[in-house]
């Protein structure tokens, strides 16, 4: 278990604007889990991308087993034995596991030999899955096995994982990770790339911390504390949200059997969703991404109608109402896809705000649109919420994801919401911006405003819920009181395994 | 090797270079063309661009540019605004062709008589029958789904066959000796679109058109219609998110582009042309895409690229007439300069960069 597997020597790699990785060096063992730790812009996917031959390096050299590695492609890296699990899936929902898995393979072997191959790769490794299901019909959990088995049937030294653990239940981590130490076990590095710090610590043997694209350090997570590395990995101390004691007032929002089509073929249909929120108080909805968080939040904004009664704002029915004017009665959402749903990538930040903020900030009048207003109210969300970019006359695009999200976040916010729905607040932002981001959302809440922040986060929802309440396959659990809740009672809310057996033995 | 990179905000001074880079490369790639035919390259460049203007019968050339660029200019104002919001009409030559016939129709309808009202109510009737004629795309699209492209285009050629019908029989010309077409409304002054001022080839479609240009500029910039058409095109989903209802948007743009390009036939059926005739369509439809397009869906630029377009329709004839320059070659002119646009284009999104040789 000592020798070197794969060794790094200074790679570097320069996007115009921007040094993705700068003389980054490392060591990877045979068989050790090795953990790449960093905030979003880090540089952690870049570097993978290099290792797995999608991205070519401006400067430096990999070794790979002692002899020189530089793959073109990743083909040429599948092929000398490094595999990899990405963190959005490739797979075609309308075909089934094997013919997802054959689609991969350079020369596939016959359907039913293939079949075989997948049943005894997945019964050995402790994922069981059934080679002719169809892939639509798959859970998250279950699909990240069909990456999985993907990649153990070329049989690597060397396998990446891209934030594996982001799309499953707490006790489907557990199934993970068992299969990871086997392999592990066996003699099969995993490079693991995470921003979970605990599971880090239960999981790795070493860590490699990347900052703005530099090698800042490296530990051993089982003695390091989470705090510690999260602060290697900001360079600076944390500061966590603070929610003053609240006092709820009357139900704002309320939702009641709820039932709604998912506008996508392989979307979650929502089944009979009841919920309320309290002025003053942060609603917590968890769940695995798929489970119904987008269909929720196109019934709340209003893009997708239902019947008027299913939902209700101060106690009007409202399910009939389209969004703008649903805007005008104080129900506002921000949606978790910025560019294109949330924001017009090509238009600028004033057109963008423009987009939600005509109604309620009297940008337009018969029907005529008030730009300098426009441009006024985008220059205050810019100010307010330490939004990045030269100007407000700048293109959606051209901001980086986590300052694109202040934008969207602030230009809710400002707008003094009764209600406001959130998907995903704090996806892909870096940790100083996702705390800036919870704490105007507390203090949106102190503020006598409903909150309701859809997650996948599980430490974001217990760190400023009130109230949480998870998604699992289009329904919704009870609402429980957050501070009570154990990670166990959580996981079970979010569906425990999702019927997965374990086949550990 | 050459790598293109996409710009993080599209380059301001690319997008108005871009259509006068795109004539430059046209005019040196058609002139080899012509070399290659056999002719003069610089005197037949000469002939298409300079000649109509400037040349010795520019008197007679210039007004033929406001009266080929005028429907031209209208109906692609129309287009654009469809276009802008991802909703294409391809069949504005049909509509075309239903505004000429029930503007003409309405005329002729009152012949011999002599009232104000006439030609008023033949713009009306113009607009309505272009407008009705885009609407069976638009309420089959908006009630069933189906692909407005092809309803539109297929309806062309329905409207064509209209048109040889309407010649043939309803509005065939009662004096006209058993010939087909309908009376001439040069002969019925009530229903005439005549020149608003001698020999400058400014009528009332010319007129019309610049209203459009001004319309549309308003409506893009100012309205919040615009901004939906807009928002529809370039972020679907955001469109929805921000409260635009998709099937009255679809309804107000194919009505729009239908109701300008029906205007477009019915002020050049009672002018220029001046009847009902098989042959009446002159592609003018068609070619107000290129138009669209070379003018970047922009309303000013629709206008330039409007009156370019009708340059090259003109010095394409007289190049046809003096230097026997075939018509193929003037529609591969025409071809190139949209092909040119959306090649050079590629600039104001991303920028041209040298790769250097990867190290690893």
């Amino acid at each position: 278990m000592t020798a070197t597997l794969l060794s790094i020597n200074g790679l570097t790699k320069a996007y115009p604007g921007v040094i993705a990785n700068d003389d980054v060096s490392f060591d990877i063992l045979q068989g050790e889990v090795h953990a790449l730790l960093g905030e979003n812009g880090a540089g952690k996917s870049t570097l993978v991308k290099m290792i797995y031959g999608l991205v070519k390096p401006d400067s430096g050299h990999m070794v790979l087993n002692g002899a020189p590695y530089a793959p073109p492609e990743p083909r040429a890296a599948r092929a000398s034995g490094v595999a990899m699990v990405f963190q959005h899936f490739s797979l075609f929902d309308a075909l089934n596991v094997a013919e997802n898995i054959a689609l991969g393979m350079e020369s596939p072997p016959k359907m039913g030999d293939l079949a075989t191959r997948i049943r005894k790769v997945s019964e050995a490794y402790g994922l069981p899955l059934d080679p002719f299901r169809t892939v639509g019909d798959l859970s998250a959990g279950e699909r990240q096995r069909v990456e999985i088995i993907r990649c153990l049937l070329q049989d690597p030294k060397l396998l990446i994982m891209d934030e594996p653990t982001s799309v499953l239940t707490p006790q489907e981590v557990e199934i993970l990770f068992q299969t990871l130490r086997k392999l592990s076990a066996e003699g099969t590095a995993i490079l693991y790339i995470s921003h979970k710090l605990e599971e880090i610590r239960s999981l790795c043997d070493n860590a490699t911390i990347l900052r703005l694209g530099k090698n800042v350090g490296t530990c051993i997570p089982r003695d390091t504390t989470a705090r510690d590395m999260a602060e290697m990995m900001v360079g600076d101390t944390l500061m966590t949200p603070k929610s003053a004691g609240r006092e709820f007032g009357p139900v704002l929002l309320e939702v009641s059997n709820l039932s709604m089509k998912s506008p996508g073929a392989f979307g979650t249909s929502l089944k009979d969703l009841n919920m309320a929120v309290r002025q003053g108080e942060v609603l917590g909805i968890g769940g695995v991404a798929g489970n119904g968080q987008d269909e929720l939040l196109l019934a709340l904004s209003g893009e997708i109608l239902t019947p008027s009664e299913a939902i209700k704002l101060d106690g009007a029915a409202i399910g009939h109402l389209g969004p703008n004017q649903r805007r005008r009665l104080g129900l506002l959402a921000a949606p978790e896809e910025r560019l294109g749903h949330a924001a017009a990538p090509d238009m600028s930040l004033t057109e963008n705000a423009m987009l939600t903020g005509a109604v309620r900030q009297g940008l337009e009048r018969r029907g005529f649109l008030n730009w300098s207003k426009a441009r006024d109210f985008a220059e205050d969300i810019i100010a307010k919420f330490d939004v990045r970019t030269p100007g407000a006359g700048n293109a959606a695009r051209s901001l980086s994801g986590g300052n694109l999200q202040k934008f969207v976040i602030g230009r809710e916010v400002l707008q003094t919401p009764r209600v406001l729905v959130v998907n995903q607040p704090t996806w892909g932002v870096d940790a100083a911006a996702a705390a800036a981001i919870r704490q105007a959302l507390l203090d949106l809440a102190a503020g006598s405003t409903a909150v309701v922040v859809i997650s996948q986060d599980l430490d974001e929802l217990m760190e400023i819920s009130d109230h949480f309440a998870a998604l699992n396959e289009g329904r919704l659990s009870a609402t429980r009181v957050a501070a009570e809740l154990t990670i166990d009672e959580i996981g079970l809310m979010m569906g425990g395994a999702h019927g997965m057996e374990v086949a550990h033995g | 090797m050459l790598n293109l990179e996409k710009r993080p905000t599209p380059s301001q001074k690319w997008a108005y270079m871009t259509p006068v880079l795109a004539v430059l490369g046209t005019m040196i790639v058609g002139g080899v063309l012509f070399a290659a035919l056999g002719k003069d390259p610089v005197v037949a460049i000469r002939t298409i661009f300079w000649d109509p203007l400037f040349g010795e019968f520019a008197f007679y050339y210039r007004p033929q540019l406001l009266v080929k660029g005028g429907p031209l200019i209208l109906i692609a104002i129309g287009l654009s605004l469809g276009f802008r919001a991802g909703i294409w009409n391809i069949g504005a030559e049909g509509q075309y062709i239903i505004g000429a016939i029930c503007g003409a129709g309405a005329g002729l309808a009152f012949y011999p008589l002599d009232a104000w009202y006439i030609f008023p109510l033949m713009i009306l009737c113009g607009a309505l029958g272009g407008m009705l004629w885009a609407m069976i795309p638009a309420l089959l699209k908006v009630k069933f789904g189906t692909n407005e492209i092809l309803v539109s285009l297929m309806l062309v050629y329905v409207a064509e066959q209209l048109l040889a019908s309407m010649s043939l029989g309803l509005l065939k010309n009662p004096d006209g000796m058993g010939f087909p077409g309908s009376r001439n409304l040069k002969d019925y002054p009530a229903a005439f679109n005549d020149e608003i001022i001698a020999g400058s080839g400014m009528h009332w479609g010319v007129v019309f058109a610049f209203i459009a240009v001004i319309f549309a500029y308003v409506l893009l910039n100012r309205h919040m219609l615009g901004y939906q058409i807009r928002l529809t095109g370039q972020a679907p989903r955001a469109a929805r998110f921000a409260g635009v209802n998709p099937a009255r948007l679809i309804l107000f743009c194919l009505g729009t582009s239908g109701m300008l390009a029906g205007l477009a036939g019915m002020f050049e059926v009672s002018g220029p042309s001046g009847q009902v005739s098989i042959d009446f369509n002159t592609g003018y439809g068609f070619t107000a895409i290129i138009v669209a397009f070379l003018g970047r869906l922009h309303p000013v630029g629709i206008l330039l690229a409007g009156l370019l377009m009708a340059l090259t329709y003109i010095g394409g004839e007289i190049a046809q007439g003096q230097l026997g320059l075939p018509g193929a070659a003037i529609q591969l002119l025409q071809g190139m300069l949209l092909f040119f646009l959306l090649a050079v284009d590629l600039l104001t999104n991303f920028r041209i960069r040298l790769a250097r040789k990867g190290a690893a």
